[in-house]
C-alpha cells in the first residue's frame, strides 16, 4: 500500500463524490423545496447521457454534445414538471414515489424504444483521452480530472446562486418556509417549475459526464439514484451543503471500502474468509454508513433549518 | 365489514373471491389450467400486499423494503431444505421467526426515523439483505437457490401434499382469509387504535400518554411476519428463491398493489394484486414494451383514483386520512 | 405503439394460418427482448428466424410453429413464461435461456412436465452434474470451460503473475475458478466487484497499476466489457499490461469499440468455443446470410441458437416426425447428428457438449469491421468437469 496509491485512490473517491452531489444537488433541493419526491430523477441522469452521446455523434465532438444536452435534458425536466410532477406536489410522499417510480418504468422503455437496447458511449477528444503524470509518481486519467474540476465549478456555481442571487434568496427562503413565500406574492409556481429543471439538468450534467468513462445505458439512472437518495439522507435532507458534504464522504467510502478493505479483513480473518466477506461488505458499505448516521441523527448531518 | 356485504364494493368483493375460490375447476374447465398457476401467484402477492398494508395503509409506515421478508422466508425453506430437513412442521416457524427477528432489528432502528427517512432506510435495508443474498456463494449468490423438495406435512399417517397442485391453492387461500382476518381483528383493536392514531397526528398520541413507538414497532413484525408466510408460500410454489426476490422493484410493486387495490382497506391490496399481476400477464402477452403502458398507468392511478380500485368501487368509509 | 400491436397481431396470425396436412411441432423460445440485456436476446432472436428460414420452416414432415417468451431478465418472470408455453401453449419442447438464475428456476417446469428442455446458453454447473436429467440438454458450452482454455492460453504466452477482475456473481466466480484451474502462474490480486450496479473500476484499476502484473483477467459481460476496456485505456493501462479476456468482446460489443474508436481492442485476446471465420459450409452460410439480412456479425449467442433449430430438425427427422415418442426424441437428440456452425461435435453423457475450444483474436475484415478471428485450439475434445458427477 504506496503512498501514491492511497492519493489516487482518494482523488477516485472525490470524482465519485462529485458526481454523487451533481445528482444529490437537484434531488435535495427539489425535496427541501418543493417536499417533493423524485425517484425519476436517476431518469435524467439516463436522458441527459443519451442526448450528450447522440449530439456528439452528430456534432463530433464531446464538449459541443453536453453543450446542446444541457439544454435538452432542461426541456424535458420542464416538460416533466408541467405535464406530471405539478399536480402532485400537494399529495403525500406515497404517491410521489409511486408516481415517480411509473415515470422511471416509462423514461427505461421510451430509451429502448428510441434508442434500442444496446446502449451508446461517446469517443473523448483525444486531449482528454489517456493519463498524464503527476507529481510523487503518480499517473492519473486526464478525464477524471477534467470531471473533478467541472463537478467543483458546478457546485461554486450553486453556491452562488444560493447565496448571492435573488432566485437563490428565494430558494433558501423556500426551504425554511414554503408559505411565507408565496404570501409574499412571488410566482411560486414559475419558481418551482426553475428549480425542478435545474435539478434536471444538473443530473443530466452528471450522467453527460459519466458517459465517456462508462457509456450510456438503460436502467442507469436507478442504480446511482439510490446511492443520491442515500447521500442526500446522510447528508440531511433539503441542504445543499449536507449534500456536498455526504457526496464527498460516501465517495471516498465506497472508494476506499472497495481498495483496502480485503487487506483490512486478511488481518482479522483468513484469506478465504477475507475474499468472501470483502466484496460483500464494499457493496454494504454505504447502507451500514447510511443506517448508523440515521441511527444517531435521525435527521442526517445537517437538517437544514424549519425543516 | 357488516354493511359491506351488502354494498357494490361488496358485491365486487364477494365475487372477486368467488372467482378465486372456484379457480381449480373453473381454470381446467374454460380449457385454462394456467390461470390456476396465476392465481396462485396473486394470492402469496395478495398476502405479502395486505401484510404490508397493515403498516402502510393503516400504519402509515411507507416501507420501501418489504419484498425482503420474502426472501428471508424463502432462504430459511431453500437453505434448511439443502441441509436436508424437509419437514414443514419445523420449516415454517423458523421461517418466520428468522423474518420477525429480522424484522424487530430493522424496526427499531428505522422507526426513530420519520417521513422520506423512514422510507430510504427502510430500502437500505432492503438492499443490503438483497447483498447478503448476492454474497452467499453456498448458496447459489445471484443464480438463486433451487429448492428440490417442498415442505413436508406428516403427522402420523396422515400427509399434507403441497406438491397437489389444488390442494396448495387451497391452503394459499385459507392463509390469504386468514391474514385479512387477521388485519381485521388488529385494526379495530385497541392496538390497532393507536397504529391508526399515530398515522393521523402521532404529536397527539405521544401527548395523551401513549408511546407510539413500542405499537408501530410490534405492528412492523407483524407486517414482517405476515410477508414471511408470503415468502414461505411462494418458495414453495416457485421451489426456487433468488436475490431478484428481494430487489428493490419488488418493494416498489408491492406498495403499487397496496395503493392499487386501495390503500388502507381489508380487502384492496387482494385486488390491487390481482389487477397488477393479471394486467401484467396481459399486456406481456401482447406487447415487449408493456411499460410504456405500465408507467404512464401507474401515473395515472395516483393522480386520479387515490382510492384504488377498492375507492372505485363505493363510498369513502375506509379512505385513508 | 400500435405498429407494435399491429406487428404482433400480424405474427400471431400468421402463426395460426392453418396449413392444412402438415402436423406442427411447437417449440417454446425463452430468451430476453427486454432490458438492456435484450441487445443478446434479439441477436439469438435473428439467428433463430433465419435459421426456421434456412430450413423452410419444416422438420422433417412437421412445420414449426415456434414461440418466443421474454424473460424480463428476471428469474421469476422467465419462469412464469415458461409456465405459459407448458400449460397454455402446449409445447413440445422449450429452448433459450441466456441466464443460469432463470434456466435453474424455469427447468423444473418443463422437466416434470416431461417435456425436451434445450439451453441455448446458460451451463450452471448443477445441471451439468449432480441435478442433470436426461431430458434436458445444453447446446453451448460449461461455464468453467472457457476460462480454463484462457489459463492455458496465459500459460503459452509466459504469463508469471496475474491479476484477476470479475463480478461478484455466480457466473462471475464460475470464470475466475475456472481459470485459476488451469492457469499455473501466481495470482496476484484479485478484486470481484458488485454486479451490475458497479460500472466504474477507477479504484480496481489502480490498484492494478501499483502491483503492475504480467497481464490482467477479466469477465464482464454485456454493456460492462466496452465500458471496462475504454476505463482501461483512459488508466493509461493499455499497452503497458495485457489484458485477457472470456465473454468481455463480443460481436455484439464490437461495433461499438469501433464506434468509440478504441484501436487497442485490436489483437485482444479471449477464448471460445466458435468464431464467425470458422471454415465449414454451414457456418459459412450462416454468417454469411445473417450478415446479409442483419448487416452485423453474428454473436456466440446467435450461433448457439442457430445449431439448437438444426439439433431439434435433425432429430425430428430423424424419428420421421413421431416426437411423442419421448425416448426416441431423446435418443435422436443424443446423437447430434447435425451440422453445427463450431464443426461436429458430441454429447457427453450429461448432455453437454464435448468440444474444442479455440483461442480468438479481435482483427479488423476486408471491409474495415471489427471482428473475431480463429486461432489454435486450446482445448480439444474438452468434456467439463462436472460430466463425473452426473449419473446419466
Amino acid at each position: 500500500m504506496t503512498f501514491a496509491l492511497v492519493v489516487e485512490q482518494t482523488l477516485n473517491g472525490v470524482q465519485l463524490g462529485i458526481l454523487l452531489f451533481l445528482l444529490a444537488a437537484g434531488l435535495t433541493l427539489v425535496f427541501g423545496i418543493m417536499d417533493f419526491v423524485n425517484l425519476a430523477h436517476g431518469s435524467f441522469y439516463m436522458v441527459g447521457a443519451f442526448f450528450a452521446a447522440t449530439f456528439a455523434q452528430w456534432t463530433g465532438n464531446f464538449v459541443a454534445g453536453v453543450a446542446l444536452a444541457l439544454p435538452a435534458t432542461l426541456a424535458v425536466g420542464i416538460v416533466v414538471e408541467l405535464v406530471a410532477v405539478r399536480t402532485l406536489y400537494a399529495r403525500d410522499h406515497l404517491d410521489h414515489v409511486l408516481a415517480t417510480f411509473g415515470l422511471v418504468l416509462f423514461f427505461n422503455e421510451l430509451v429502448r424504444l428510441v434508442w434500442g437496447p444496446e446502449g451508446r458511449s461517446i469517443r473523448l477528444p483525444v486531449v482528454l483521452d489517456g493519463s498524464v503524470d503527476l507529481p510523487l509518481g503518480i499517473t492519473y486519467s486526464i478525464y477524471r480530472l477534467v470531471i473533478i474540476g467541472a463537478g467543483l465549478m458546478v457546485a461554486l456555481g450553486l453556491y452562488i446562486l444560493v447565496n448571492r442571487t435573488r432566485i437563490g434568496m428565494l430558494i433558501r427562503a423556500g426551504a425554511s418556509n414554503r408559505t411565507m413565500v408565496g404570501a409574499l406574492g412571488i410566482n411560486i409556481k414559475f419558481l418551482f417549475t426553475i428549480i425542478f429543471g435545474l435539478g434536471a439538468a444538473l443530473a443530466g450534467f452528471a450522467g453527460m459526464l459519466v458517459t465517456p468513462v462508462t457509456q450510456a445505458e438503460i436502467g442507469m439512472g436507478e442504480q446511482i439514484l439510490i446511492v443520491a437518495l442515500v447521500v442526500i439522507v446522510i447528508g440531511g435532507i433539503g441542504s445543499i451543503r449536507g449534500a456536498f458534504i455526504a457526496a464527498i464522504i460516501t465517495g471516498l467510502i465506497d472508494t476506499m471500502g472497495r481498495s483496502f478493505l480485503d487487506v483490512l479483513l486478511l488481518t482479522v480473518m483468513s484469506s478465504n474468509a477475507a475474499e468472501a466477506a470483502g466484496p460483500a461488505l464494499s457493496s454494504m458499505m454505504i447502507y451500514i454508513l447510511m443506517a448508523a448516521v440515521l441511527f444517531f441523527r435521525p435527521q442526517g448531518l445537517f437538517p437544514p433549518r424549519g425543516v | 365489514m357488516r354493511n359491506a356485504i351488502t354494498s357494490r364494493r361488496g358485491i365486487v368483493t364477494l365475487a372477486v373471491f368467488a372467482v378465486i375460490a372456484s379457480m381449480p375447476v373453473l381454470g381446467p374447465a374454460l380449457g385454462q389450467p394456467f390461470y390456476v398457476d396465476v392465481f396462485t401467484r396473486v394470492m402469496i402477492w395478495g398476502i405479502a400486499a395486505v401484510s404490508l398494508n397493515l403498516i402502510l395503509g393503516y400504519g402509515g409506515m411507507i416501507s420501501f423494503g418489504h419484498a425482503a421478508y420474502l426472501g428471508l422466508a424463502g432462504y430459511t425453506i431453500g437453505i434448511m431444505s439443502d441441509a436436508g430437513i424437509d419437514n414443514g412442521f419445523l420449516q415454517w416457524p423458523v421461517a418466520l421467526a428468522v423474518c420477525g427477528l429480522a424484522a424487530l432489528v430493522i424496526g427499531a432502528i428505522c422507526l426513530r426515523t420519520r417521513g422520506l427517512y423512514f422510507i430510504m432506510i427502510t430500502l437500505a435495508f432492503g438492499q443490503m439483505i438483497f447483498f447478503l443474498g448476492v454474497s452467499s456463494d453456498r448458496y447459489g449468490s445471484n443464480d438463486g437457490l433451487p429448492i428440490y423438495s417442498r415442505s413436508e406435512f406428516k403427522l402420523g399417517g396422515a400427509e399434507l401434499d403441497l406438491g397437489n397442485g389444488t390442494l396448495f391453492y387451497y391452503v394459499t387461500f385459507v392463509l390469504l382469509l386468514a391474514s385479512i382476518y387477521a388485519v381485521y381483528r388488529i385494526v379495530n383493536s385497541r392496538f390497532g387504535m393507536v397504529i391508526r392514531g399515530s398515522k393521523s397526528n402521532e404529536a397527539r398520541m405521544n401527548a395523551i400518554g401513549v408511546s407510539t413507538y413500542r405499537y408501530k414497532l410490534t405492528a412492523f413484525v407483524i407486517a414482517g411476519v405476515m410477508c414471511g408466510v408470503a415468502g414461505v408460500l411462494m418458495a414453495n410454489f416457485e421451489r426456487f428463491v433468488s436475490p431478484d426476490t428481494m430487489d428493490w422493484p419488488q418493494s416498489g410493486e408491492m406498495i403499487f398493489m397496496v395503493v392499487l387495490g386501495g390503500i388502507g382497506s381489508l380487502f384492496g391490496p387482494v385486488l390491487g394484486a390481482a389487477v397488477f399481476l393479471l394486467l401484467s400477464e396481459f399486456l406481456s402477452n401482447i406487447m415487449e414494451s408493456k411499460n410504456i403502458i405500465f408507467g404512464p398507468f401507474l401515473i395515472l392511478v395516483v393522480l386520479f383514483a387515490r382510492g384504488g380500485v377498492n375507492g372505485l368501487l363505493g363510498s369513502r368509509a375506509e379512505r385513508r386520512g | 405503439m400500435i405498429k407494435w400491436i399491429a406487428a404482433g397481431v400480424a405474427a400471431a396470425a400468421l402463426l395460426a394460418s392453418p396449413v392444412l396436412a402438415a402436423e406442427k411441432i411447437k417449440i417454446g423460445f425463452v430468451t430476453t427482448l427486454t432490458t438492456p440485456a435484450a441487445a443478446i436476446g434479439n441477436d439469438m432472436r435473428k439467428a433463430v428466424d433465419l435459421a426456421l428460414e434456412h430450413i423452410g420452416g419444416m422438420m422433417g414432415p412437421l412445420e414449426v410453429d415456434l414461440i418466443y417468451g421474454d424473460d424480463e431478465f428476471n428469474p421469476q418472470k422467465g419462469k412464469q413464461r415458461t409456465e405459459r408455453l407448458i400449460k397454455q401453449d402446449n409445447v413440445d419442447l422449450v429452448a433459450g435461456y441466456i441466464w443460469s438464475n432463470v434456466l435453474l428456476a424455469s427447468a423444473p417446469t418443463v422437466l416434470e412436465a416431461g417435456k425436451i428442455l434445450i439451453s441455448s446458453n446458460a451451463g450452471p454447473s448443477q445441471l451439468a452434474g449432480k441435478r442433470c436429467n436426461k431430458n434436458f440438454f445444453n447446446v453451448s458450452w460449461q461455464n468453467d470451460q472457457t476460462p480454463m482454455a484462457m489459463g492455458e492460453v496465459l500459460n503459452r504466452r509466459g504469463v508469471k503473475t496475474l491479476y484477476i477482475i470479475a463480478p461478484n456473481y455466480a457466473a462471475g466466480k464460475n470464470m475466475v475458478s475456472g481459470v485459476e484451474r488451469t492457469f499455473k502462474g501466481e495470482i496476484v490480486g484479485k478484486d470481484m466487484t458488485t454486479w451490475p450496479t458497479q460500472k466504474d473500476w477507477a479504484a480496481e484499476l489502480s490498484k492494478v497499476k501499483a502491483v503492475n502484473p504480467d497481464g490482467v483477467f477479466i469477465f464482464y459481460p454485456g454493456g460492462h466489457g466496452p465500458a471496462f476496456i475504454k476505463q482501461y485505456q483512459q488508466a493509461g493501462l493499455e499497452g503497458r499490461i495485457p489484458l485477457y479476456t472470456v465473454f468481455t468482446i463480443d460481436s455484439i460489443s464490437l461495433p461499438r469499440f469501433q464506434q468509440a474508436g478504441m484501436e487497442g481492442v485490436l489483437g485482444t485476446s479471449m477464448t471460445q468455443f466458435w468464431a464467425p471465420d470458422m471454415d465449414n459450409p454451414q457456418n459459412k452460410r450462416f454468417v454469411a446470410d445473417f450478415r446479409a439480412k442483419y448487416g452485423s456479425y453474428p454473436s456466440f449467442y446467435a450461433a448457439q441458437s442457430y445449431d439448437t433449430i438444426f439439433l431439434i430438425k435433425s432429430a425430428v427427422e430423424a424419428i420421421n416426425g413421431n416426437i411423442d415418442d419421448i425416448d426416441a426424441f431423446r435418443a435422436a437428440l443424443e446423437k447430434a447428428d447435425f451440422d453445427s456452425v463450431r464443426g461436429k461435435f458430441r454429447f457427453g453423457n450429461n448432455h453437454f457438449p464435448i468440444q474444442n475450444f479455440y483461442e480468438r483474436v479481435v482483427v479488423k475484415d476486408s471491409d474495415g469491421n471489427w471482428t473475431t478471428s480463429v486461432r489454435d485450439a486450446v482445448l480439444v475434445d474438452h468434456q467439463d468437469i462436472y460430466a463425473k458427477d452426473c449419473a446419466l
